[in-house]
């Protein structure tokens, strides 16, 4: 019985991100690296070519002293829906090989790297610069090896990578809810980067659940998603009290009333997802 | 202009097969085709195959038929561990539970204590399902979840009383279980191939549809 509605109650795996928790320290990014078998480049500082799958970043008020202010931006794959969250994903609505797809099932976008030929369409059409092209084989320091996930496929030169809310957890821990006949509980799958976080801010869950505390978060009124006015109905919400922060998160001019946008943040708590 | 001459050309060619030392030529060239042509479905069929798996034996033979008169089901060794995962063929510590000292007159069996068990080495068993670096399979999606039997991907391996030989596809390095023994992919049993194919038609049968990629995909 369980066991069945493990399989057929659709999820929607979803982050909530609190951006005035955020203090930019980058545990996320160390966490998912270790995590997800992330290469490392001998020259990491060059952030052309290394890769990361969730990217902080760093953005300000652009006012003077002592006016300034600054937010850090932690930036994973968003798993967008698409406009009537269909799977209408700019990535996925791109691919030529269908190496990635949208899971009805879960609402993770997926990335398959035997699947990948490395055209990098997904890359263009990701308005999140979410993806990352694999340029080299991946070499890991000697010993380093050893420490390597076999939970997650290493990649290959020549394929697109990109954050899959460590979907292998979720695969783990329903092998064992399999196992004792029951559904998946919150705090069992949980990403990397959400357990990471020094500061509690990340949430992880399923937006679909109300007993999850996403679910109650991505209505709270400091909460809005990144460039809305794309209808890419992102899965990753950011909460934050200062306006200019919402503002910057869909990229609104100084002279742009985010109100009339369809989709913005103030239209958000009306129960749409 | 050029075009009626060319027709005529042709028709000049056409007639001349009708002589009789051309027939005879036209004969050989048929031969030759058709020599070749199965010469090249004798390489493609029957050499290629050969030369594109290597084999290999186990470290020793195993019989599954005495084992399992032994200790009853497929689930005494092949378990499932407390989280959830499947432990597989079973570990060295499994085995000694039993094997501590030789028991009857097998080489087989010779062999293993003196080598392995004695040695507390583990055996380097060759998996003959072994599936890709990519792949993800739930045992207890398909086992706990679906209720599905061993036989059902594995075929009668557990009635058999000796290993076969380990074949591994030299291009890509996987069993050649995952491909199957027809080199055309025919297939009569449900377990005769393991191909993503395979996991897709049996989805898209019993639950509708063949699912998403990471649902089986790591």
């Amino acid at each position: 019985m369980n066991t069945e509605s493990n399989e057929t109650r659709a999820k929607k795996f979803g982050m909530v991100i609190d951006l005035d928790k955020c203090t930019g320290c980058g545990s996320c990014m160390v966490a998912c690296s270790a995590e997800n078998n992330i290469p490392v480049r001998k020259d990491e500082s060059d952030k052309l070519l290394s890769i990361t799958w969730i990217r902080v970043y760093r953005i300000t008020n652009g006012k003077d002293f002592p006016d300034t202010e600054i937010c850090y931006f932690p930036r994973p794959c968003q798993h967008c829906g698409g406009k009537h969250d269909d799977g209408h994903s700019p990535c996925v609505s791109v691919c030529p090989a269908t190496a990635t797809d949208y899971d009805h099932s879960t609402g993770i976008v997926s990335q398959i790297y035997t699947r990948c030929f490395g055209c990098r369409y997904c890359m263009a059409a990701c308005p999140y610069h979410a993806r990352y092209f694999n340029w080299w084989d991946p070499v890991w320091p000697a010993k380093l090896e050893e420490s390597l996930s076999p939970d997650v496929s290493p990649r290959m030169r020549g394929v697109v990578e990109k954050c899959s809310f460590c979907f292998h957890r979720y695969q783990l821990a329903r092998d064992k809810a399999y196992q004792e006949e029951r559904d998946v509980e919150e705090m069992e799958y949980q990403t990397a980067c959400t357990q990471a976080c020094p500061s509690g801010a990340i949430t992880f869950g399923d937006l679909n659940n109300p007993d999850h505390a996403v679910y109650t978060l991505k209505k709270d009124k400091r909460a809005f998603r990144l460039l809305e006015r794309l209808h890419t109905n992102p899965k990753v919400y950011y909460l934050s009290e200062r306006e200019w922060v919402r503002r910057a998160g869909d990229n609104y001019l100084s002279n742009e009333e985010p109100t009339g946008a369809p989709g913005a943040y103030e239209l958000k708590g009306k129960g749409g997802h | 202009m050029s075009l009626p001459g060319e027709k005529q050309t042709g028709r000049e060619q056409t007639g001349s097969s009708g002589d009789p030392t051309n027939k005879g030529e036209s004969g050989l060239v048929a031969l030759f085709f058709i020599v070749g042509l199965a010469a090249s479905l004798a390489i493609g069929w029957i050499v290629f195959p050969k030369l594109l798996y290597s084999k290999s034996e186990q470290p020793f033979d195993f019989s599954h038929v005495t084992h399992a008169d032994a200790v009853g089901d497929c689930e005494s060794c092949h378990f499932f561990r407390e989280d959830g995962t499947y432990a597989g063929v079973p570990t060295l510590a499994q085995c000694t539970e039993c094997h501590e000292e030789v028991q009857g007159e097998s080489e087989a069996e010779e062999t293993f204590v003196n080598e392995y068990v004695a040695e507390e080495k583990e055996v380097p068993w060759k998996i003959y399902s072994r599936q890709p670096d990519c792949v993800f399979f739930s045992h207890a999606a398909h086992v706990t979840g679906a209720g599905m039997d061993c036989a059902e991907c594995h075929g009668d391996i557990g009635e058999s009383e000796s290993l076969k030989p380990y074949e591994e596809n030299r291009l890509t390095g996987y069993s050649r279980d995952i491909w199957g023994k027809n080199i055309a992919g025919m297939k009569k049993n449900s377990w005769d191939r393991m191909k993503m194919e395979d996991c897709g038609a049996c989805h898209k049968e019993t639950m509708g549809s063949k699912g998403a990629c990471f649902q089986c995909h790591k």
